[in-house]
């Protein structure tokens, strides 16, 4: 399968991708690792004229420390994220997940910025965004802003970036020494979720759902439930409220839902989050 | 386009479409055709090679990312007559049926052996996940990858 043909740029600045993308109009995309664009490009399920390759742009891959925050460089590849020390001692659910997409040969080209930005309900990395209460750092012409990750997933495969925008930075609280748990839900080692649960416990508990609707979802009934003090089980029980999760070959929406309770009352039970 | 890439040593450079995939580049341009394409959907393993000496599904890079890389494939393993520890282990246990996903899952036990040493038997088995074997023949695979990586020589190769 071959791509439909497109005009290539490698930029070797952020300010030179902007500029990139923003003469290259709506059909302009950012290249990073490439491992969710170009598949959906030799599908023909995606079309752009315009690559911009920012995948040399070495000053967007980093892990830092800042007091009680983490900063992870949007380029940040998968691999690095799964092996790095800070995140395992300080926001373990963001190290393992990483370790779960795909396999060895995708983590070592596939970036954190790259998942996130594509927006799929699959996979694993926007849920476990979404537990640990993450924030974004886009930057476009019109400068720098921080979008919460609660409100960055807004359809399927829509995010809240625009066209021109790139994203810069992930940005997680520390999580040190407190319960988390990642239940991936699959019938092959490699394969997609058909559900998965990421959960964070400590002072600001947080759950997620992986493939369970049009975006990958925050567990809203279940965080209340949390809060108003409901065991485990109990909270487990309002995994699917208020979702519609989708059918595929995999599962009817009502397998799903029952293993979103499930996935959900392990969870919490493993994460200590009730 | 043009791009200069280093393949098994030599380095190759050619004008190429932004959209040629590295496994064409590297069986088509180049002509080495030891990387085998399965599923063409970056979930079989058999066209692995290393990039930068991390192994990495052609199918699913261009070859406009890979320029000025360096890149091994399946032929630039051995030295001469003297094979590559990993496909020294793969022939003494018998690691291959049919063969076809064998150059993939040797280049994906080269780079896991680098980064991890002497491996256990789930960290084969996980490690090799994104390589498939239609013939289904994992055991002696995975114990030929466990012998490789006994090898004292092979993580620093």
């Amino acid at each position: 399968m071959i791509p439909a043909a497109f005009e290539y740029s490698r930029a070797t600045t952020l300010d030179e991708a902007i500029g990139l993308l923003s003469d290259g109009g709506e059909d302009a995309k950012l290249l990073a690792g490439g491992h969710s664009l170009l598949p959906l490009m030799k599908l023909r399920l995606a079309a752009p004229t315009l690559l911009v390759d920012i995948g040399r742009l070495a000053d967007l891959s980093y892990i830092r420390e800042n007091g009680d925050r983490i900063s992870v460089g949007a380029l940040t590849r998968h691999r690095d994220v799964e092996t790095s020390d800070v995140l395992r001692t300080h926001a373990p659910l963001l190290a393992h997940v990483a370790g779960q997409v795909g396999d060895p040969q995708v983590r070592h080209r596939g970036t954190i910025g790259g998942s996130i930005a594509h927006g799929d309900p699959a996979s694993d990395l926007p849920a476990a965004c979404l537990a640990l209460g993450a924030t974004f750092t886009v930057v476009g012409p019109r400068g720098e802003r921080q979008i919460a990750a609660s409100d960055f997933f807004r359809g399927f495969l829509e995010t809240a970036l625009e066209p021109d925008e790139v994203l810069t930075e992930i940005g997680v609280e520390k999580t040190t020494g407190a319960g988390w748990s990642f239940q991936k839900f699959n019938r092959r080692a490699q394969d997609w979720a058909i559900v998965g649960v990421a959960a964070v416990g400590g002072s600001r508990p947080g759950v997620a759902l992986v493939n369970m609707g049009p975006t990958p979802l925050r567990a809203g009934a279940v965080e209340q439930a949390l809060a108003d003090g409901a065991s485990a089980p109990e909270a487990a029980s309002h995994a699917s409220d208020g979702l519609d999760p989708p059918e595929d070959l995999n599962a009817s929406a009502e397998y799903r839902r029952h293993l979103a309770q499930v996935l959900v009352r392990r969870a919490l039970e493993e994460a200590g989050a009730a | 386009m043009r791009v200069t890439i280093r393949v098994n040593g030599d380095v190759e450079e050619h004008e190429v479409e932004p959209r040629l995939l590295l496994v064409h580049y590297l069986r088509d341009v180049v002509g080495l055709t030891g990387t085998n394409i399965g599923c063409d959907t970056s979930s079989c393993g058999a066209c692995t090679v290393l990039v930068a000496g991390e192994s990495v599904k052609s199918c699913t890079m261009l070859a406009a990312q890979a320029d000025g890389t360096d890149i091994t494939t399946i032929e630039g393993l051995a030295s001469g007559d003297q094979m590559h520890p990993v496909q020294e282990a793969f022939r003494e246990h018998h690691a291959l049926q049919c063969g076809y996903c064998t150059p993939g899952m040797v280049m994906a036990a080269v780079s896991l052996i680098a980064e991890n040493g002497e491996l256990d038997e789930a960290q084969v088995r996980e490690g090799l996940e994104g390589n498939l074997c239609r013939c289904t023949g994992y055991h002696n695979i995975v114990q030929a990858v466990l012998a490789a990586s006994r090898v004292p020589s092979t993580s620093a190769s």
